[in-house]
């Protein structure tokens, strides 16, 4: 009974860090159900739907829910979850093992430092408006460096204080249409706001998302990949109405 | 054509490579992973460029065809990537889609319906639509070469 509750335990957790962090519906359910007969229950039905998960054993007519709230981004814990999933399956580690090092997964992986996500939320910002452009005045490069950087700090911190998902959104993208219209009035020679603002949003844009709900739509998940587009849709609304919000002012 | 390629071509590169790199610390792929995701998605966005200035048709259709090779190119590498380093393969296909995938599209569909221009929303919104279902496509296709290769090498 007690391995039976470390399995159901653990299999669930390692779903909904993968849920949780950015993966697809399929690798969940796939990751799962390999955890399930690797822990000796080949015959577990796992269920995933993109807000909760359940696990149960017909055999031993036992199940378990677990409800997932929050959906962010995080690869280093998909990848983390997938080398332990691994090394399992090897018999590297036991189950305790296993659910043990699942839980410190989950409270913290290495992360890069703030001031590596400023400097890279520029250099996602400043290529992209390049690339899709064509404008590249020094006007537009610094400006936008400084709206795709402080827009970003903005949603970060955001949500960090508050973790209210859209605000944060809304918020960057307001600061990216402040920052774009200062701009406007203070950079010399030529400027490019519409080109400063589609590269600025890059970093929050929900482009990923939208991807994964027709992926998932895709591969059968006919709840779960309409509810991902309907939280894309949300947060486009929210950037698409921050940036509208300063644009009347031109 | 290699005037292109030696002008726009390895700019274009060059700015793939550091947009998916810094799209990668965003997201906090782990650090061994981000500079072969950058060059994943440097591979994809100039195939998607490539295709944009040779293709002699409407835009929609330069857009369709450009994101679905672009997306099994970007598929088919991930694919290796993954095997090589031995991690999953979103590590390497999510950063790298940073340039294709329609975010920018669908913020100016808002943009433009909250400003009252519809006319231009709609434009946007069938892009974002054609884009993301070419992109799901495309890694159908890419999922199905990376089986078959792997059945044919074992």
């Amino acid at each position: 009974m007690e391995q039976t509750n470390v399995m159901l335990q653990a299999t669930l957790l390692a779903g909904a860090i993968l849920l949780e962090n950015g993966a697809e519906i399929e690798r969940v359910e796939d990751t799962m159900q390999r955890i399930a007969t690797n822990a000796g229950y080949p015959d577990a039905q796992i269920f995933v739907l993109l807000t909760g998960i359940t696990v149960s054993l017909p055999e031993a007519a036992t199940s378990q829910v677990r409800a997932i709230h929050r959906r962010g981004m995080d690869l280093e814990k998909v990848d983390q979850v997938n080398t332990l999933s691994r090394r399992f399956a090897a018999h590297d580690i036991d189950l305790t093992q296993f659910a043990t090092q699942l839980d410190q997964v989950n409270q913290a992986v290495p992360t890069f430092p703030f001031s590596w996500l400023l400097i890279a939320s520029a250099v996602v910002s400043v290529p992209l408006m390049v690339a899709f452009t064509g404008h590249a005045t020094p006007a537009d490069l610094v400006t936008c460096a400084l709206a795709g950087t402080l827009g970003f700090s903005t949603y970060y911190w955001v949500n960090r204080l508050g973790s209210i998902r859209f605000l944060s959104e809304f918020m960057g993208a307001l600061i990216i249409g402040l920052i774009t219209l200062i701009g406007e009035h203070v950079a010399p020679g030529s400027y490019h706001p519409d080109a400063i603002i589609i590269g600025a949003v890059m970093p929050l844009v929900p482009g990923v998302a939208i991807t994964n709900a027709v992926r998932d739509t895709m591969t059968g998940n006919l709840l779960s990949g309409p509810a991902r587009a309907i939280e894309a849709i949300l947060s486009a609304c929210a950037i698409g109405v921050g940036i509208a919000l300063t644009s009347f002012f031109y | 054509m290699g005037h292109w390629i030696l002008t726009t071509g390895i700019l274009q590169l060059v700015l793939a490579y550091f947009a998916t790199a810094g799209f990668g610390v965003l997201l906090n792929i782990p650090r061994r992973a981000l500079n072969l995701s950058g060059w994943v998605g440097a591979a994809g966005w100039l195939t998607y460029e490539f295709l944009y200035f040779l293709l002699p048709t409407s835009i929609n259709v330069k857009l369709a065809v450009g994101n679905l090779i672009a997306a099994v190119v970007i598929g088919v590498a991930s694919g290796l990537a993954a095997h090589y380093k031995h991690m999953p393969m979103i590590i390497f296909n999510i950063p790298s889609l940073v340039p294709l995938v329609p975010g920018g599209q669908s913020y100016r569909v808002v943009r433009n319906l909250v400003t009252g221009h519809p006319h231009v929303a709609s434009e946007y919104l069938a892009q974002v639509v054609i884009i993301a279902g070419v992109i799901a496509i495309g890694f159908l296709i890419a999922e199905f070469i990376n089986r078959v290769t792997w059945r044919l090498i074992h």
